[in-house]
């Protein structure tokens, strides 16, 4: 799945809100502090984060970031070249328009008796969701995959009762052999 | 002194022979190694408890310190220091109160894109987030305010950090940098080795522009009949005015400079309107906005320079080419937009430009030429025509004889303000960097701590500081500074006992409340008398000239204060958010009697 009609749906305002949603995936220096530099960035330029996520790699002293921002196209251009002059931001990528792998991890804690509980899990079934912990009057649910999926999952639990629920915020990897190499913009 | 020469001919006789074998210092003497290597041979600074390790290790190092009377002086020294030479200006500082007090002068550096490296003490790394005595965590203070910055816990990262510092000041666009170093790591022992001397290399420099994309804008203006360069601090910054000029020479278009891209061109050149903006002349601004073609080489689009964005030169295409790609398509949209050095992208140009062969010449562009000569002078008619002929001493004739009388060839370092303005107008600058100036961010108390910072970077020559009342009294305690380093500065103290722009923003933009900009001042004479200054009072013009003489021809610091009309205005002026060609020019009438009035009560209170 692409990410252009993940965002379609992710958002479920169509095509107005098509243009809105722009993912950037950063390699940054892995030391203290520079989670700090990108978010101060990020505010100072008033720019609205949608998620932000950062771990380490399989590369020694470098982490990763995806960064999805609500945005235009012009504020996304002018985001990439702001962070591209960090200096603790080795590379940037905006690939929001790349053929792309987003995924999220969200954990629910459900209010949910023994009554419901078969209901639950037919519908958990359909979005690929697993029950990780149950108790009498609730339960967790991991659920892995694209925000569409996670949103759409929120949905649909809504109605049982979400006592708690977070998000790790997106990662995304670019699809085909070549991954999210740096193309400087000039 | 003899400390000083012997360190230095120690390290020239180490330099070259022995190998780069390391030993054994501490890291506050590796801080001055790393100077050494940069070849800084002045700093900046004031000392104090968490810096003190550095400081005990100063006087083994050939480099001069200038003990400042306050750290935000410290860092405009730099700052001027930077602007005048082209090197690094470098800060030191102490933890706390020492290193918040460089905030302003960072952020002024990193608003004009100056390189400056400003190193401060900090608390011990193991009390470090404890609130300790003087502990301020000024990484995140200037998080926004430098291009990078750093904080030492260990001696072996003092090298590193400080190198890179230098490194990162000097390259790409430059800016400010910090190296926050803990007591600990100033006092603990590391090995150092001296690098393999390289060439000073620009780690941040784009690379040169394509074929493709100077053959597009020579296109662009081959297919133009008004093209218009827009020449800012770019220019200065990267030793291009040499090459701006055959550009211009060759094809025959027109300059207007921005605030602190004047001295880009000579002002002397046919081709040079002077600055455009919110106080920009006439003429320049009709030209922006009558231009079909604007080429804006290393300069930003300013609020000031621009005016209203949707109306900015709007019948023009235009190019930008600017060293920093987050300032392209940043405030206008332009049509090609390129991120290179613009010495680098102008030699490029002209190089294509001497190959095609009379495909560009300045008389292609003579009817453009024409009208803007026809714009300049009914411009200077309305000006000449609306001059007013009350005989009193005003900043703008103070100016102009300050060009006449020093053949316009001083360093001029001037404050914020008025007084700012009219010095753009007025003295009209020939060579690049002879013009230090607090652009971006417009800070008051800039002028004299940058003039000693100009002075102590160009030794040979003139340099004149042009303050107003206010803004001189914000930083007039360095006076002293430039008593004790013995230098031959020149301050030119315009007073007109208000606020002056902020008085004028009040005259025309909020019906004449002069709310706290009437601003009392000391007897600025006898003030620099008590500092060690010959100083000098003029209050008719034609006092200013010989006042002007007996300043230049004293060896050491010298302050003539200008008492001079008090409610003047700078014009032409582009009301905040208006668009360019709204420009308001003086009134042909003079001011009248309300104004006069005022201008009486407040002499009185002066």
């Amino acid at each position: 799945m692409t990410q252009q009609t993940a965002r379609i749906e992710f958002n479920g305002a169509g095509e107005a809100a098509e243009t809105r949603h722009r993912t950037f995936v950063a390699t940054l220096e892995d030391s203290p502090g520079v989670l700090n530099r990108v978010s101060s960035l990020v505010r100072r330029r008033k720019f609205n984060i949608v998620s932000l996520s950062v771990g380490r790699t399989h590369i020694h002293g470098e982490s990763r970031m995806t960064l999805v921002v609500d945005c235009d196209a012009d504020t996304a251009r002018q985001l990439e070249a702001h962070l591209r002059k960090l200096i603790c931001v080795l590379d940037v990528q905006d690939i929001s328009h790349e053929p792309c792998l987003l995924r999220d991890l969200a954990l629910v804690r459900l209010r949910v008796g023994a009554r419901e509980r078969m209901e639950v899990f037919q519908l958990l079934e359909v979005f690929q969701a697993r029950v990780i912990d149950v108790q009498p009057t609730s339960m967790i649910i991991e659920v892995t995959g694209d925000p569409t999926r996670i949103e759409g999952l929120a949905e649909v639990l809504r109605p049982y009762g979400i006592e708690e629920m977070v998000q790790c915020g997106a990662v995304a990897i670019t699809t085909g052999t070549s991954g999210a190499a740096a193309t400087p913009i000039r | 002194m003899q400390a000083k020469s012997e360190a230095k001919q120690q390290r020239s006789a180490a330099g070259d022979s022995q190998p780069k074998a390391t030993s054994e210092r501490a890291g506050a003497r590796v801080v001055w190694e790393v100077l050494c290597e940069e070849a800084v041979d002045v700093i900046f600074g004031y000392p104090g408890g968490a810096i003190m390790p550095t400081y005990d290790a100063l006087p083994e190092y050939p480099i001069h310190h200038v003990l400042v009377r306050h750290e935000q002086s410290a860092a405009h020294m730099a700052d001027g220091y930077a602007r005048a030479t082209g090197k690094v200006g470098v800060v030191l500082a102490t933890s706390g109160p020492g290193a918040t007090n460089l905030v302003t002068g960072i952020t002024n550096a990193m608003l004009d894109s100056v390189g400056i490296v400003c190193i401060t003490g900090q608390v011990a790394s193991n009390l470090l987030g404890s609130d300790a005595f003087q502990e301020t965590d000024l990484s995140g203070v200037t998080l926004p305010v430098t291009k990078y910055n750093f904080l030492a816990t260990r001696a072996e990262e003092v090298a590193p950090m400080l190198r890179k510092a230098f490194q990162l000041a000097r390259s790409g666009r430059r800016g400010p940098v910090l190296v926050e170093i803990t007591k600990d790591a100033q006092m603990g022992i590391t090995d150092y080795a001296a690098p393999d001397m390289s060439p000073v290399v620009d780690t941040q420099l784009p690379p040169p522009p394509s074929a493709e994309a100077t053959d597009a804008i020579l296109e662009m203006l081959e297919e133009a009949e008004r093209p218009l360069i827009l020449a800012g601090h770019g220019i200065i910054a990267a030793e291009a005015s040499v090459s701006l000029r055959e550009f211009v020479d060759k094809t025959g278009v027109p300059v207007a400079s921005t605030l602190l891209g004047l001295g880009g061109l000579p002002a002397s050149h046919p081709r040079a309107l002077g600055m455009l903006g919110m106080h920009g002349e006439a003429w320049t601004n009709q030209a922006v906005q009558h231009a079909d073609l604007i080429l804006a080489f290393g300069m930003r689009f300013d609020d000031r320079v621009t005016g209203k964005l949707s109306t900015f030169a709007r019948r023009a295409r235009k190019v930008h080419v600017d060293i920093d790609a987050a300032e392209l398509n940043k405030n206008v949209k332009v049509e090609l937009p390129l991120q290179a050095d613009i010495g680098v992208a102008l030699e490029q140009l002209n190089a294509r430009i001497a190959a095609s062969k009379g495909r560009f010449t300045p008389w292609r562009l003579n009817a453009w030429h024409e009208e803007i000569e026809a714009n300049r002078r009914a411009a200077q008619d309305h000006s000449t025509a609306s001059e007013p002929t009350d005989g009193q001493l005003r900043a703008r004739d103070v100016l102009r004889a300050l060009w006449e009388v020093t053949a316009g060839d001083a360093t001029l370092v001037t404050d914020v303000g008025q007084h700012q303005m009219w010095a753009a107008q007025c003295y009209r600058l020939e060579q690049p960097r002879k013009l230090i100036t607090s652009g971006g961010l417009g800070t008051m108390g800039f002028g004299l701590p940058a003039g000693i910072g100009a002075r102590m970077g160009r030794p040979k020559g003139e340099v004149w500081i042009v303050a107003g009342d206010g803004g001189f009294q914000m930083t007039a305690p360095e006076m002293t500074t430039a008593v004790q380093e013995g230098l031959d500065i020149n301050i030119a103290v315009i007073n007109n006992g208000y606020l002056g722009m902020v008085r004028q923003w009040q005259e025309m933009f909020f019906e004449k409340r002069y709310i706290s900009t009437p601003i009392s001042a000391p007897d600025f004479v006898l003030l620099a008398q008590a500092h060690g200054l010959k100083a000098f009072r003029v209050t008719s013009r034609d006092e200013i000239k010989p006042a002007m003489e007996a300043a230049r021809a004293e060896p050491g610091p010298t302050l003539v204060e200008f008492r001079v009309e008090q409610e003047d205005a700078v014009y032409p002026m582009v009301p905040p958010g208006k668009s360019i060609e709204e420009m308001i020019r003086r009134p042909k009438d003079a001011e009248g009697g309300d104004d006069s009035e005022r201008s009486s009560q407040n002499r009185g209170e002066r």
